[in-house]
């Protein structure tokens, strides 16, 4: 028995031989190598091509680093600003931004290509933060399950109310759930700070259903996609449709571009960064017109930058809404905590 | 260890510093992260406000609530199921064993979507029945795992004595097995108190419990203060049950003749097949989730399709995922073998100094310190302490908090109590006497330890390994917090194919959790070639 043991153990240590030294951690940078530590999202996909073209155009390589979701990696910005993981972040969101500036997070730095277009979106005017992206929440709907339904696609957030549409609309909860916090916000920004929660009762008088998170609301309750679930109507993005095309080539689901919400997604050189001239570097490269055109495949967002050719699939499915709700970020952070408190008393409670 | 030692004092003082051991582990990477969070928290104030509030009590009820009853659910459920592994020779034990550790390691939020799909608007009962749907391995496994070694000889004797089966179970059975149901029961009890997936997916916002608020409240709010107010309540509560556990355990104790399995396994025979037929039932109704999820991986809009699996060689529909899901695979292997062996290495060492410090009279109370701190890592929210990790690791050498090394640390603090609590029962039942009787023939400390201990307990070693291997593989909740994008695990990977649109990505999410799920089976299998060979080998 002991021998098996033994051999078991054996066995267990020549694995972890390989864990310990089959750099698990990816290559080592060699010493004199410049490195540039990105703490971003978990949405964050680089081509690694586009990475390495970077890398012989500078000699810097850029060594990503996952921090959660916008909200789990500004706080985490925060915690660490004495000392911080990396040298440049990006995936702070407009919901987050004023929070991460309010803490002197970031470091003053314009870019060179800063005014190739995502000026349009800047946080402040203080330079610390460069818009990367744009993404629109916005309602989607199942354009063959309405038609099974006999019910015209609905347009606007009023339509939601109508009785036509009872029981089809499923939206995730704005405290739990990112897109779900942008639609609320959204409705705010239509209906203003105080009708807004009439807007509401009447949705739940017409049978919206709340789900926590993304992941319930599109693959299992909405009927669009793969999951093929009863209700027609769902709040995600205005690139989703881009992911839902047959095999005719036309898009099986269609974004109500009169109903989005504008998260902008920013970058910025850390403060206390160890690496800041290179990491000013990395922010350019973030706004370059070659990293910007990869944006839309790996991210599933909009280039900030302007001019830059979106995918096919996107101009077809997936166009960017002209309009879009936006509300002022020190007005969010001012009171989302409250809004969200007072949206789960009318429609949870 | 405290060899050559001449008197009981300085043998116990000498236990006593061997805790140090494990207990400088603990301290390191879980006491001094989560209290320097906490310590963040409670200085801006405000905790008063909390703890005052009617909203946090009906939190801890709710949390206090549901783990109960999942508790009570898992082991009713289980310990059929430890029954038939234990003690029967019948067809298909070996497809259970395997069957039976499948749930636990499944992401949270896929059986949170399995139970979903059955129960569209979630709610207490698809909560309770998740949590004892992940938990019944634990049941099954640690308690028969002592009942494997339990000698038969006494139950039969009161047979012959005229006991009917019940009455021979109650009072026979039941009491030496109790410490491995406390084990077990705390076990399950602070899984199911702490978690966090299928209470957001099946609770959404109208059952909330204090794990997902404080999560809420770190990650979403920044409310640091409101977040340490619910830590330190999560945490008294946790405290109390599991001093409630250590209590109950410790007036149960008994030294068993532990047996070698051949000689317990045995046909069933009239009612227990009856037992038999229950458990079998249990691990059909656990197969239920896991058929749909690989039927779920089948299908398409348009017919059954295999390219979800095809796709796992790949990165996802366009490039989803920085790594294949193969090497998310080979990833989730190693990071869990490391986490395994460092918690082999502390749960036995830990385990072989509970009994020493009781054995050799060590000062009072240093044993129950270290069980009850070896424990507290299941009961704290993961949130907590992924927070603590980035504001104290970088005062390590080599600032800790971006290595790689982090991931099998994390999930061995999550594994290292499993192990303790299957391995402490079989150890503690192995009779004094014949430690005594080795003592007496001169053998040292260590080497009664390696011929009497190590030979009674070494099936339950490897079957905790086991175990503590297949809960690394499936651990996410700290996981995702460390893990870096360029070296994600297999669980990390299926969450952020299940939160892209489009059909290849979550086909292939659901290929990746059948991957998770064939590599689970085949671990479980390759462990129990090595602990049954062809006969007994005691």
């Amino acid at each position: 028995m002991l021998r098996r043991v033994l051999f078991a153990s054996a066995c267990l240590s020549l694995v972890a031989g390989c864990s310990l030294s089959g750099g698990g951690g990816g290559s080592a940078p060699a010493a004199g190598d410049h490195v540039v530590t990105l703490v971003t999202h978990d949405s964050f996909v680089a081509k690694q091509e586009t990475l390495d073209a970077f890398k012989s155009a500078t000699g810097i390589t850029v060594k990503p680093l996952a921090g959660g979701d916008a909200g789990a990696l500004t706080n985490k910005l925060v915690l660490t600003k004495s000392n911080p993981i990396g040298d440049i972040a990006f995936g702070v969101d407009s919901t987050f931004a004023s929070r991460a500036l309010a803490e002197d997070v970031f470091a003053e730095y314009r870019s060179p290509e800063a005014d190739k277009g995502s000026q349009r979106y800047e946080a402040d005017s203080s330079g610390r933060l460069h818009a990367v992206d744009v993404g629109d929440v916005c309602l989607n709907v199942d354009v063959a399950g309405l038609a099974a339904k006999g019910v015209p696609e609905p347009k606007t957030y009023d339509d939601l109310v109508d009785p036509k549409y009872k029981d089809m609309l499923v939206v995730e909860d704005p405290a739990t759930s990112s897109p779900g916090l942008a639609f609320l916000l959204g409705t705010i920004g239509k209906y203003g700070p105080t009708s807004w929660s009439e807007y509401w009762t009447k949705l739940k008088a017409n049978g919206v259903k709340v789900v926590s998170g993304w992941e319930e609301a599109y693959n299992q309750d909405f009927s669009g996609s793969a999951g093929k679930g009863p209700r027609p109507i769902v709040v995600s993005y205005a690139s989703s449709p881009s992911a839902e095309i047959g095999d005719d080539g036309t898009p099986r689901t269609k974004a109500l571009l009169d109903t989005c919400y504008r998260q902008v997604e920013y970058a910025g050189v850390l403060a206390g960064a160890k690496n800041p001239e290179d990491a000013r570097k990395v922010l350019d490269f973030l706004l370059s017109e070659q990293f910007q055109a990869d944006v839309p495949e790996q991210m599933y967002v909009y280039p900030s930058r302007e001019g830059v050719r979106l995918p096919e699939s996107w101009t077809k499915a997936a166009p960017l809404p002209k309009t879009s709700q936006t509300l002022p970020a020190d007005q969010v952070s001012a009171n989302r905590e409250q809004w969200v408190q007072q949206w789960r008393t009318l429609v949870v409670g | 260890m405290a060899h050559a030692s001449s008197g009981l004092i300085p043998q116990g003082t000498g236990w006593a510093f061997a805790a140090l051991v494990p207990l400088v582990f603990l301290g390191v990477f879980f006491a001094w992260p989560v209290l320097a969070i906490v310590r963040l928290g409670l200085r801006d104030g405000g905790v008063g406000a909390v703890l005052a509030s009617a909203g946090t009590w009906e939190l801890v009820g709710f949390t206090l609530g549901q783990a109960a009853a999942s508790t009570v659910l898992a082991l009713v459920t289980g310990l059929p199921v430890a029954f038939l592994l234990a003690r029967c020779k019948v067809a298909g034990t070996g497809f259970v064993r395997a069957a039976v550790m499948v749930p636990f390691v499944l992401p949270t939020v896929v059986v949170g979507l399995a139970f979903r799909a059955l129960w569209p608007d979630g709610g207490v009962l698809p909560i309770v029945l998740a949590n004892a749907f992940f938990n019944v391995a634990v049941v099954a496994r640690t308690v028969g795992g002592l009942w494997a070694h339990t000698d038969r000889r006494a139950e039969d004797a009161a047979r012959a004595l005229g006991a009917s089966r019940p009455r021979a179970f109650l009072s026979v059975v039941l009491p030496a097995l109790l410490p491995a149901i406390g084990s077990a029961a705390s076990v399950v009890f602070l899984f199911c108190a702490t978690s966090f997936g299928v209470v957001l997916v099946l609770g959404g916002a109208r059952h909330r419990t204090l794990e997902t608020e404080i999560y809420l409240r770190t990650v979403e709010l920044f409310d640091l203060s409101g977040a340490a107010a619910l830590s330190l309540l999560q945490f008294a509560a946790v405290l109390a049950v599991l001093l409630l556990g250590g209590l109950a355990r410790r007036r149960r104790e008994t030294a068993l003749s532990l047996r070698g399995n051949a000689e317990v396994v045995r046909r069933p025979t009239g009612g227990e097949w009856g037992v038999v037929g229950v458990a079998f039932a249990v691990v059909l109704t656990l197969l239920v989730p896991v058929v749909g999820l690989v039927l779920r991986s089948l299908s398409t809009v348009d017919g059954w399709s295999l390219a979800g699996y095809r796709a796992l060689s790949g990165t996802g529909e366009r490039g989803t995922l920085a790594v294949s899901g193969v090497d998310a695979a080979v990833n989730s292997l190693r990071a869990a073998t490391d986490a395994t062996l460092l918690a082999l290495f502390i749960g036995v060492f830990s385990a072989v100094v509970l009994i020493g410090l009781r054995r050799g009279r060590a000062p009072r109370g240093v044993g129950e310190v270290l069980d009850t701190a070896l424990m507290l890592p299941l009961g704290v929210s993961a949130v907590t302490v992924g927070f603590g990790y980035l504001i104290t690791m970088d005062a390590l050498p080599g600032d800790l908090r971006t290595s790689p090394a982090l991931v099998p640390l994390a999930q061995a603090l999550v594994v290292t109590p499993l192990i303790v609590r299957m391995v402490l029962p079989v150890l503690r039942a192995v009779d004094e006497r014949l430690r005594q009787a080795a003592a007496t023939l001169g053998a040292s400390p260590w080497r009664v330890w390696r011929e009497v201990d190590l030979p009674l307990a070494g099936r339950s070693l490897l079957a905790a390994a086991g175990f503590g291997f297949v809960v690394a593989l499936g651990e996410f909740g700290a996981t995702s917090f460390l893990a870096r994008p360029d070296s994600p695990t297999l669980p990390i990977v299926i969450a952020r194919l299940m939160s892209r649109p489009g059909q290849l990505n979550s086909q292939m999410a659901y290929a990746a959790c059948a991957l998770l799920m064939v590599v689970t089976v085949a671990a479980v299998l390759l462990i129990e070639r090595l602990r049954v060979p062809s006969g007994g080998e005691f």
